[in-house]
């Protein structure tokens, strides 16, 4: 049995946990600062951390990429924008320890050898950035950033800098051109950030969870990260279980942990109601139904699946929730967001939409299943950045395992399920 | 319109600290923003040509980046900005239902604001907080797991100048300009106000201490 492993959410239930007496004296940070810039480097690459902001890619390899002796200025920016429809660990984990992430950036910053470290964070959260802002602080005064930290000789400034409402701006090219005080819309690439990011200079963009994860690593040695999760998906990762279960919450536990594990943690469905489909990751992963729950939830056996680990976000909706209803949203939300840059996204998600309210309505036919089915396939991969992408998941794995039900729509002339019945308070 | 002198001093002194945190004066543009919000409740055309004047650009190039992100109001708004999330999670929870009641009982639609000034209605996009569904916003502060009732509950009690309280955040709701300083990067030194965190934020570490379980020690644990 995966039993859960907290470290981030360790001092959550601290009162003051935000602040340095409920954190620590940023210990890690000062062995760091001991080290060669290339060995915290190496611990980061020998610990198997993956980035936990979707993607999965090797956090030690990313600033492995930074070119060095090339006389210019180096950043690191922490991408805070958690927009991602069911992922809410990043905001609670800087609401609670921000000084995780603020240590995690010291780190982060003296290893790739920058000396102006930025977190982006999304605006609409505004406890949220008063922590961190109050963190970011206190570290100052205490001489954890600003010039000759440690005395080790090494400066670093860092600066919290809140967005105002974009989805787009969490996908790291584009928060780069927010960050330079432009409209948020992606850059092609290659060139990567690491190579021209802000300003044109090389860049690491990192999410919140993989920069805060680094202290314990330099802590506690890359083979403890190691020593959990699963071959190629180590360490540990914040589960964030929202929906239609007993008990959702923040749920902290190795990589390769199985849904059916974490329900049984968190009191299972709802009382009188049975898991329907689920989102291993945030709405732009595709859905899982109840045949899924024994996955292990790593990098590679989702994928393996047909879906994608991406930020563990799991919203759980049982059997009264209209699939077709979910999906439409999502769709309305990938529509709203799209910045327009492209095509296949921007028209693409605009004609989804149209045709998904139809058949809502139970005005479709199953000709509008092959038109969506066809525009989404002509959106995935055609599109300039991953929110297109995104914006087909939902699409193609509800027809996949829900075809009866969105026939059943229009069979009947309108939507089989009545939305009172999935609300929190009509399951009472 | 232009800015008043003491008004016009005391916005460019503080948009000066926020254009010196940057390697690059332009990164300064949404504080900048936020700042004018801060100031005027909205981005006004003073405030657009204010940005420009101190980021040397054109007030085009301002108007071209405010347009784009959602949470710049284009037209003035009320002292406080009530938001329903209506993604997918919290909408089938239970967002749906208060969105229609809440807008039906405050008399207004999305993004538009009350007679009296008091409060703007918004539908808003998943908010990082679905393990607390339904949610609300009130000028960024978390109303967690509402209800229909409660919803309108909050609304009556804002115009009627009752004091009210996020779930998790301060123990006193600031108003939309108020906030909107604090987006600028001022803070207003309420960090500490409100738990560390709550309720679903701790349900894991709840079961992990009840059960005993622990991350691995490391070898020769130095923690
Ligand atoms: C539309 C879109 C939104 C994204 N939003 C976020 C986000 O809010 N936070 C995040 O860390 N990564 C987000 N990403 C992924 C980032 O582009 C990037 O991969 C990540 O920040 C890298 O950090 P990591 O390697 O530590 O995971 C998004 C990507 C896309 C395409
Ligand atoms: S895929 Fe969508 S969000 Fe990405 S660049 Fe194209 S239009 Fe913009
Ligand atoms: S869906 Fe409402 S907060 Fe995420």
């Amino acid at each position: 049995m995966t039993t859960l492993t907290p470290v981030l959410t360790d001092n959550w239930d601290v009162a003051g946990s935000f602040t340095l007496d409920g954190y620590g004296e940023y210990e890690a940070a000062k062995k760091a600062l001991g080290m060669d810039p290339d060995a915290v480097i190496q611990a980061v690459k020998d610990s198997g951390l993956r980035g936990r902001g979707g993607a999965g890619f090797p956090t030690g390899m990313k600033w492995g990429f930074i070119p060095q002796g090339d006389g210019k200025a180096h950043y690191l920016v922490v991408n805070a924008d958690e927009s991602e429809p069911g992922t809410c660990k990043d905001i609670p984990l800087m609401m609670a320890n921000p000084h995780s992430l603020v240590e995690g950036v010291i780190i982060s910053s003296y290893a790739i050898r920058a000396n102006h470290a930025f977190i982006y964070i999304r605006g609409e959260v505004l406890h949220v950035i008063r922590r961190v802002q109050a963190a970011v602080r206190e570290a100052y005064e205490k001489g954890y950033l600003g010039t000759d930290i440690f005395g080790s000789g090494y400066d670093l400034d860092l600066v919290v800098h809140s967005g105002a409402g974009a989805y787009i701006c969490g996908e790291e090219t584009a928060l780069l051109d927010s960050l330079e005080g432009y409209r948020g819309q992606p850059r092609l690439k290659p060139p990567f950030p690491a190579v021209a990011g802000l300003y044109a200079s090389p860049t690491v963009v990192n999410n919140v969870e993989s920069i805060a994860s680094v202290p314990s690593i330099i802590a506690n040695g890359a083979d403890w990260f190691a020593g959990m999760g699963t071959e190629k998906s180590k360490g540990f990762g914040i589960f964030s279980l929202s929906g239609h279960v007993t008990r959702p919450g923040q749920y902290e536990a190795p990589l390769g942990i199985t849904l059916r594990e974490l329900l049984d943690m968190a009191g299972g469905i709802r009382e009188g109601h049975e898991l329907k489909f689920w989102t291993p990751g945030g709405s732009s992963t595709p859905i899982f139904t109840a045949e899924h729950l024994d996955v292990p939830l790593d990098f590679e056996s989702v994928g393996a699946k047909g879906s994608m680990l991406g930020t563990r976000a799991l919203q759980i909706f049982d059997e009264t929730t209209c699939v077709v209803r979910a999906v439409l949203r999502w769709t309305e939300f990938y529509a709203h967001e799209s910045c327009g840059k492209c095509t296949p996204c921007r028209e693409g998600t605009y004609w989804l939409k149209q045709v998904l309210k139809r058949l809502e309505k139970g005005q479709g036919s199953e000709e509008d299943l092959a038109t969506i089915t066809d525009i989404a396939d002509n959106i995935l991969g055609r599109s300039f950045c991953a929110l297109g992408d995104g914006a087909t998941s939902p699409i193609h794995s509800s027809v996949k395992h829900f075809r009866d039900e969105y026939l059943k729509h229009f069979e009947i002339g309108g939507c089989p399920f009545d939305p009172a019945a999935s609300t929190v308070w009509g399951s009472k | 319109m232009t800015y008043a002198p003491e008004v016009r001093e005391r916005l460019e002194t503080d948009a000066k600290e926020i254009i010196g945190r940057y390697p690059r004066p332009r990164s300064a543009l949404l504080p900048l923003l936020h700042l004018v919000q801060s100031v005027d409740g909205y981005v006004s055309d003073d405030g657009q040509e204010f940005c420009a004047e101190m980021l040397g650009l054109s007030k085009a190039e301002v108007v071209g980046v405010a347009t784009f992100y959602t949470m710049y109001k284009r037209r003035p708004a009320g002292d406080y900005n009530v938001g329903v999330c209506i993604n997918t999670l919290c909408a089938v929870m239970g967002g749906d239902q208060i969105w229609a009641e809440l807008s039906e009982h405050v008399g207004v639609g999305h993004d538009e604001t009350t007679p009296d000034g008091k409060i703007t209605l918004e539908r808003l996009e998943c908010n990082a907080a679905c393990d607390f569904a339904p949610v609300m916003m009130v000028n960024w502060e978390f109303f967690d797991n509402q209800t229909p009732e409660s919803a309108k509950q909050l609304a009556d009690d804002l115009r009627a100048g009752k004091e009210v309280a996020p779930t998790r955040g301060p123990g006193r709701l600031c108003t939309f300009r108020e906030a909107s300083r604090v987006l600028a990067g001022f803070p207003d030194g309420l960090a500490a106000d409100g738990p560390s965190a709550a309720g679903p934020s701790l349900e894991g570490l709840k079961i992990a201490r009840a059960n005993g379980w622990e991350a691995p020690k490391a070898e020769g644990s130095e923690k």
